[in-house]
């Protein structure tokens, strides 16, 4: 199990690189159009080729990670910063009007197939990387609702809180000071899972033309732009789509690394 | 059990009645109005407002929107401003081709996961396990669109085995089903991948039940073990992942018709946002939700009648 620990550290890890990297560095500018140069195979010029443009697509790979790992994170922070509230609201007051009006929106939330209501809100508000933070930030809400109340639930009936509650903690205090760190493992380990998903959520949403708008490369609309020119040049198609592989298959691991190690139920000797 | 699906049916109808409330105000909020961007930017205000009229578009918000769910209960979908035709009619049209590719990649991703699953659980722990979870991984972490270009490129364009995209419909039952095949393994690869995965834990988790020693004392073979007693009883938590599974592949399925052309209720829903069709996306909405809604409640009245401890 250490395995996937390093392996997804390793794989999200590059991601993450190259979206930095680009700050500062890429082969070549990913704004600059060189029609004659375009669809040409990966070379010693062009590491991975270039797209119909003539763009370098390392470049683009690269400036791409940026757009998919800013817009699931920024959604994870959506998810956790109205979600965790919600769901210690709804464990303090438990069996409560409120527990039950966020369980049942939450239920409701989840019963709308989230990609469908994803291209609804983008519809609305019109396709930029922003709205598709919202749409997919939004179902990130009740996941970390249900997480933080899951987890919080069987802590509120331990010694300790009773011992709080007869210092005289209210249950904000309680459940910031006592709840929220024992929970922390939970969050983290969801935390990764909902970014590994935002990340295919964005590509699904900008292949569809509903995300970041040109010129900003994202992988997604690398894709689209592809697909009439499988035939001519896979590479175009292929690369992006890789580079969506190797993060989400990365994020997935390390979740699944940071659970083992921060569960010590689930660690098993060496 | 009897008061179990009454108090269920409420919660199923509430569902669908704020599922509805949900779609109509969000489709409101799409900026712009449909009686103007239809008749162009050189009309008339008075014709403007005399489509606005017909359309009803003049009447305040909550009547609007209990004159639409009527005519949703009463099976009146309106019409379609582009299409002129029946909303009811079109999205009927388009179902005849997204239920079956949901309804195939399902069966496919059941046949795909279940000899995997097994497979992993018999050998857990060693080599063929850690390999097969391995490549679920991958598979988990493929978007479906992608998938579908790489199958497209084997199937169609280098060995021309099958159709790169469109559907010839179902007067020609053999086209229609093998231009059906590759959306349908595009969306189910990934969802066979999850589906393994659970299989495989819930029958890791069976499998270490006393009834389980029970059984193999008494002289069955693993396999037998296996297929008798442990499948059975992993089949709840499975149960569970395909109803989910289930509202995943509609909202998949509305990227992968885009990737194949087919013309089913996605491709219906992405082209009525483009051209404003607010009533057919606001009813091909509802029906992919209230389809999702529909199958959480009959999967949770299978629970029931599976584990009597749930009826509760």
């Amino acid at each position: 199990m250490r395995a996937s620990l390093i392996l997804g550290t390793l794989l999200s890890g590059l991601a993450l690189a190259a979206a930095l990297a680009s700050f500062v560095w890429t082969p070549a500018d990913v704004t600059q159009l060189a029609i004659a140069q375009k669809l040409l195979p990966p070379s010693g010029q062009h590491w991975l080729g270039t797209d119909h443009f003539g763009r370098d697509m390392l470049s683009m790979i690269m400036v791409g990670a940026r757009t998919s790992i800013a817009v699931a994170l920024v959604a994870v922070g959506i998810g956790m910063g109205f979600g965790v509230p919600l769901g210690l609201l709804a464990a303090a007051r438990s069996g409560g009007w409120l527990d039950e009006v966020v369980m049942r929106g939450n239920d409701l939330v989840f019963a709308f197939p989230s990609l469908v209501i994803a291209i609804l809100i983008t519809a609305v508000l019109g396709p930029s990387a922003l709205n598709a933070i919202i749409a997919i930030g939004i179902f990130n809400i009740p996941v970390f609702a249900r997480v933080t109340r899951g987890g919080a639930l069987p802590i509120w009936t331990l010694d300790y809180i009773r011992a709080a509650q007869v210092a005289g903690k209210g249950a904000g205090r309680i459940s910031i000071q006592h709840i929220l760190p024992n929970i922390a493992n939970l969050l983290i380990v969801q935390g990764t899972i909902q970014f590994s998903l935002g990340i295919l959520a964005e590509a699904g949403l900008s292949y569809v033309g509903l995300g970041a708008q040109p010129p900003t490369p994202s992988w997604g609309r690398m894709l689209a732009e592809a697909q009439t020119m499988v035939a001519l040049a896979p590479h175009v198609a292929i690369i992006p789509g890789l580079a969506i592989v190797v993060t989400v298959l990365g994020l997935n691991l390390l979740g699944d690394g940071l659970r083992d190690a921060l569960d010590p139920r689930l660690r098993r000797s060496p | 059990m009897l008061r179990y699906v009454i108090r269920r049916l409420i919660s199923l109808g509430l569902s669908l009645l704020v599922a509805s409330a949900l779609i109509f105000s969000v489709v409101e909020l799409v900026p712009g109005d449909p009686a103007s961007f239809m008749l162009g930017t050189g009309a008339q205000p008075e014709t403007v407002a005399a489509l606005r009229q017909q359309m009803g578009l003049d009447l305040p918000l909550p009547l609007r929107y209990l004159h639409w769910l009527g005519g949703v209960l009463t099976g009146d979908l309106g019409h379609s401003f582009t299409y002129k035709t029946p909303v009811a009619g079109m999205i009927l049209d388009r179902m005849q081709v997204s239920l079956p590719l949901a309804l195939m990649a399902l069966a496919l991703a059941v046949l795909i996961a279940l000899p995997i699953g097994m497979f992993a659980a018999a050998r857990r722990g060693r080599t063929g396990d850690t390999a097969v979870m391995g490549a679920t991984q991958i598979g988990i972490a493929l978007p479906n669109f992608w998938f579908a270009m790489l199958l497209v490129l084997l199937f169609a364009v280098n060995l021309r085995w099958l159709p790169a995209g469109g559907f010839p419909g179902w007067s020609h039952p053999g086209a229609a089903l093998k231009s059906l095949l590759l959306p349908a393994v595009a969306l189910a690869l990934p969802q066979a991948a999850i589906l393994a995965r659970v299989l495989r834990s819930a029958l890791v988790e069976t499998l270490g039940q006393d009834y389980i020693r029970t059984a193999r004392a008494k002289g069955l073979t693993a396999g037998q073990v296996l297929s008798r007693h442990a499948l059975r009883n992993a089949l709840i938590p499975v149960l569970t992942i395909l109803g989910m599974q289930f509202s995943f592949l509609l909202a998949g399925a509305i990227i992968i018709e885009n990737v194949f052309y087919l013309p089913g209720l996605g491709r219906l829903i992405f082209q009525a946002i483009t051209q404003r069709d607010l009533i057919v996306v606001q009813s091909a909405v509802l029906v992919l939700v209230a389809a999702v809604i529909l199958v959480t409640f009959l999967v949770d009245l299978s629970y029931a009648l599976v584990d009597p401890r749930l009826r509760k």
